[in-house]
C-alpha cells in the first residue's frame, strides 16, 4: 500500500468507524463495503469530513451477483458500486453496498449528497430494478417506453423477450415473442487460479 | 384577459441540432425554457450486457462504437482496465503511440465539436474548415489501423502493430494532372510520422484561422457569452469533468493530476476558463487543440529515436507474430487458444479512467476469473453532462438551448451505450 493509500485507509477507519463492513485494497484501489442501513450517513461523512472530502461522484452502477463465479452464492444478490473522487485530496474510493432484500432491492438515494447521481440511480433502477428511496424522479431512462423487466439482471436473456417487426397484413408494427435461437459461440469458462500464469512474461 | 399557460415542445429525436437521437421535452413559457427533460436511450444497444457474453478481445471493437467521435480514447480506457486486471506492463513505445493517438483523437474530437458547434449557431464556414483538417487525422487512423474510424488499434498489452513506414498515396485519375497529384501526395511520401509532423507544422495556423472567424466575432459572442453558466462548486457537484469543468475555472486534468502512460514525461499546459459559460468552454477547447499539437510533436520526436516492441511478449495476452504462428507449434497453440477461448483474467475488479476529449471516460470491470467479464460499466462523461441540461438551459431562450446542447459536446453513442 502506498503512503497515500495508507493515509486514506487510516482516515476512513477513524471517520467511519463501525460503519465499515470491510475495507480492502487491491490493484492500487481501495474498496469500502458499507451496510445498507449505514449507507446514507456514510456517504454524508465521506463528502463532508474535511479529511476525506469526496466532493465528486464519478459513477454509480448496479451489479447482480447471482451467477458470480458460476457457483451458488452465499451473500446478497444486488449491489450498487460507487466510484468517488476527491478533487481536494486527489484520491479515489470504491464504495459497495449490498441491498438487504433480494426480492425487492431497495437503497437510500444519495441525490441530496451528490446531485450527479441522479441519472445513475435512474439507470440502476431501469437496468437492475434497484429502488432508490428518496429519489424525486425515479423513471426508466435507457430502455424503451413501456418496457417490462430489468434487462441487466443475469436471468434476463441476451436476446430479450419481445421483438418488433412490421406486419404487412395488419399494416402496422407488431410486437411478438423473440424468434431467434440463443447461441453461445465462445463458452464462458472459469479456470483455476494462476491458469496459464497470466501476467508473467 | 386570456389565460396564459406553458406549453411543451418536443425537440428531436430527429433534429440536426440534437447531435444524435436526443428527444428533449421542453416546457416553454413563451420562448423561455422553464424545464428541459432529456429522454435518452434511443440508441441503447446494451454494450455492457453484450460484453458479458464476449471475451475481452471480442468486445474491444465495441468501444469504438461508443463515442464515435473520439474513438481511440474509448479503447484506451478499456485496455487500461484490462491491463490493470491482468497486472501487466506495457512497452514504453506502445505507451507513446497511445498517447500520440489520444492527442490526435482529442484534436479530431474538438474539430468535430467546434465545427458542429459553429453549424448549430449558424457559422457554416468553420464546419467546412474543421472537417478539412479532420480528414488528415482520419488518414493517420487509416494508415495505422486500416480503418478510418473504427480502428480497434489499442490492444491489451500494447497496440496492434507498429507505425507504418509509408503512407498510402492518392492514385492517378483522369481528372487529375501530374502537378495536382504531386501536390496531393507531397506530404505522403515519407512515413506516418513525417505525415503527422507536417500536420503539426500546419495545424497552429489553421487554429488561428478558426479563431479569426470566431473568437472576436460579434455574433458568436452574442450567442455564447453568458449562456449555460455553471459555477465551479456546482460543476463539481454535478459530476462534470474535462473541458466542462475546466471552463468553470477548476484546474483538474487527469493527465496532470493522476498521470497515466507517459503523460508525466511530456510538457504541456492546462487551459482553464473564468466565467464557466459556453464561450469560455469554446476557448478552453481551442487552446486544448494547440496543447495537443505540442504533445504530438514531442511524441513524434521520441518515437523517431526509440524503436522497440509495441505489444507485450506474453502470448497468453497478445498474439504471437504471424511468422512464428506459421512456423512454431507452441505459438500456433497460443494463437488458437487466444482467439478461441480468449485470455483468462484473474478474479477482482478494476476501474480505469483517462482524460478523454469530453471528460473522464472510465471503464469498470468485475471479473470472476472467467474468460469474459462478469460485469462491465462504462462511465461516459457526456451522460453526466447531459443530465445537467435542465439546470443549464433553464431560463434561456429556445435558441440558447441549442447552444447548451452544443457546448456540452455530447455524442449519443456513449450516452446511450
Amino acid at each position: 500500500m502506498t503512503p497515500k493509500h495508507q493515509r486514506l485507509h487510516d482516515t476512513l477507519g477513524s471517520v467511519l468507524g463501525g460503519r465499515i463492513a470491510s475495507l480492502s485494497e487491491s490493484r492500487d484501489y481501495l474498496t469500502l463495503v458499507a451496510k445498507a442501513g449505514d449507507y446514507r450517513s456514510a456517504c454524508q461523512s465521506l463528502r463532508d469530513d474535511p479529511a476525506l472530502r469526496f466532493d465528486q461522484l464519478s459513477d454509480l452502477c448496479g451489479v447482480d451477483y447471482s451467477t458470480y463465479g458460476d457457483r451458488p452464492q452465499e451473500g446478497r444478490r444486488f449491489a450498487a458500486v460507487l466510484h468517488l473522487l476527491s478533487l481536494t485530496h486527489n484520491w479515489r474510493l470504491r464504495l459497495r453496498v449490498f441491498c438487504a432484500d433480494d426480492d425487492f432491492p431497495i437503497l437510500d438515494s444519495v441525490i441530496e449528497i451528490w446531485p450527479s447521481v441522479n441519472w445513475y440511480e435512474r439507470e440502476a433502477f431501469d437496468l437492475f430494478g434497484i429502488v432508490f428511496d428518496g429519489h424525486p424522479d425515479l423513471r426508466r431512462i435507457l430502455t424503451d417506453y413501456g418496457f417490462i423487466g430489468h434487462p441487466f439482471r443475469k436471468d434476463f436473456p441476451i436476446s430479450g423477450h419481445l421483438e418488433m417487426r412490421y406486419d404487412p397484413e395488419q399494416k402496422r408494427v407488431i410486437y411478438q415473442p423473440v424468434t431467434i435461437e440463443p447461441r453461445e459461440i465462445v463458452p464462458r469458462i472459469v479456470r483455476e487460479e494462476q491458469y496459464g500464469e497470466t501476467g508473467k512474461p | 384577459m386570456a389565460e396564459i399557460r406553458n406549453y411543451t415542445l418536443n425537440f428531436g429525436p430527429q433534429h440536426p441540432a440534437a447531435h444524435g437521437v436526443l428527444r428533449l421535452v421542453l416546457e416553454m413559457d413563451g420562448e423561455v425554457v422553464q424545464r428541459a427533460d432529456p429522454h435518452i436511450g434511443l440508441l441503447h444497444r446494451a454494450t455492457e450486457k453484450l460484453a458479458e457474453t464476449k471475451t475481452y478481445l471480442q468486445s474491444l471493437p465495441y468501444m469504438d462504437r461508443l463515442d464515435y467521435i473520439s474513438l481511440m480514447c474509448n479503447e484506451h480506457s478499456y485496455v487500461l482496465a484490462v491491463e490493470r486486471l491482468l497486472g501487466i506492463e506495457v512497452p514504453v513505445r506502445a505507451q507513446y503511440i497511445r498517447v500520440m493517438f489520444d492527442e490526435i483523437t482529442r484534436i479530431m474530437n474538438h474539430l468535430f465539436g467546434l465545427g458542429a458547434h459553429g453549424l448549430d449557431l449558424g457559422a457554416m464556414t468553420v464546419f467546412l474548415y474543421c472537417f478539412r483538417e479532420r480528414e488528415d487525422l482520419l488518414d493517420a487512423y487509416e494508415a495505422v489501423s486500416g480503418a478510418r474510424m473504427h480502428a480497434a488499434y489499442y490492444r491489451p498489452g500494447g497496440v496492434y502493430r507498429d507505425l507504418p513506414e509509408k503512407m498510402p498515396l492518392y492514385i492517378a485519375q483522369k481528372s487529375r494532372n501530374a502537378r495536382a497529384m504531386g501536390e496531393m501526395n507531397a506530404n505522403r511520401e515519407g512515413s506516418l510520422l513525417d505525415f503527422l509532423e507536417d500536420f503539426t507544422n500546419r495545424f497552429p495556423g489553421y487554429v488561428d484561422d478558426y479563431e479569426t472567424l470566431l473568437t472576436d466575432n460579434r455574433i458568436w459572442k452574442q450567442r455564447t457569452v453568458g449562456i449555460g453558466v455553471i459555477s465551479p462548486e456546482r460543476a463539481i457537484a454535478k459530476g462534470f469533468s474535462g473541458p466542462m469543468l475546466r471552463g468553470s475555472g477548476v484546474e483538474w486534468d487527469l493527465r496532470k493530476k493522476q498521470p497515466y502512460e507517459v503523460y508525466d514525461r511530456l510538457d504541456f499546459e492546462i487551459p482553464v476558463g473564468v466565467n464557466g459559460d459556453s464561450y469560455d468552454r469554446y476557448l478552453v477547447r481551442v487552446e486544448e487543440m494547440r496543447q495537443s499539437n505540442r504533445i504530438i510533436r514531442q511524441c513524434i520526436d521520441w518515437l523517431r529515436r526509440n524503436p522497440g516492441p509495441v505489444i507485450c511478449a506474453d502470448h497468453k495476452i497478445a498474439p504471437p507474430s504471424r511468422v512464428d504462428m506459421k512456423s512454431n507449434m507452441e505459438d500456433l497453440i497460443h494463437h488458437f487458444k487466444l482467439f478461441t477461448e480468449g485470455m483468462h483474467v484473474p478474479e477482482g475488479e478494476a476501474y480505469a479512467v483517462i482524460e478523454g476529449p469530453k471528460g473522464e471516460f472510465g471503464v469498470y470491470f468485475i471479473s470472476d476469473g472467467a474468460n469474459k467479464p462478469y460485469r462491465m460499466k462504462l462511465r461516459s462523461p457526456a451522460y453526466v453532462h447531459l443530465s445537467a441540461m435542465d439546470e443549464l438551459s433553464r431560463g434561456h431562450m429556445l435558441a440558447d438551448a441549442v447552444t447548451v446542447i452544443s457546448t456540452l459536446d455530447i455524442v449519443f453513442g456513449d450516452i446511450d451505450r
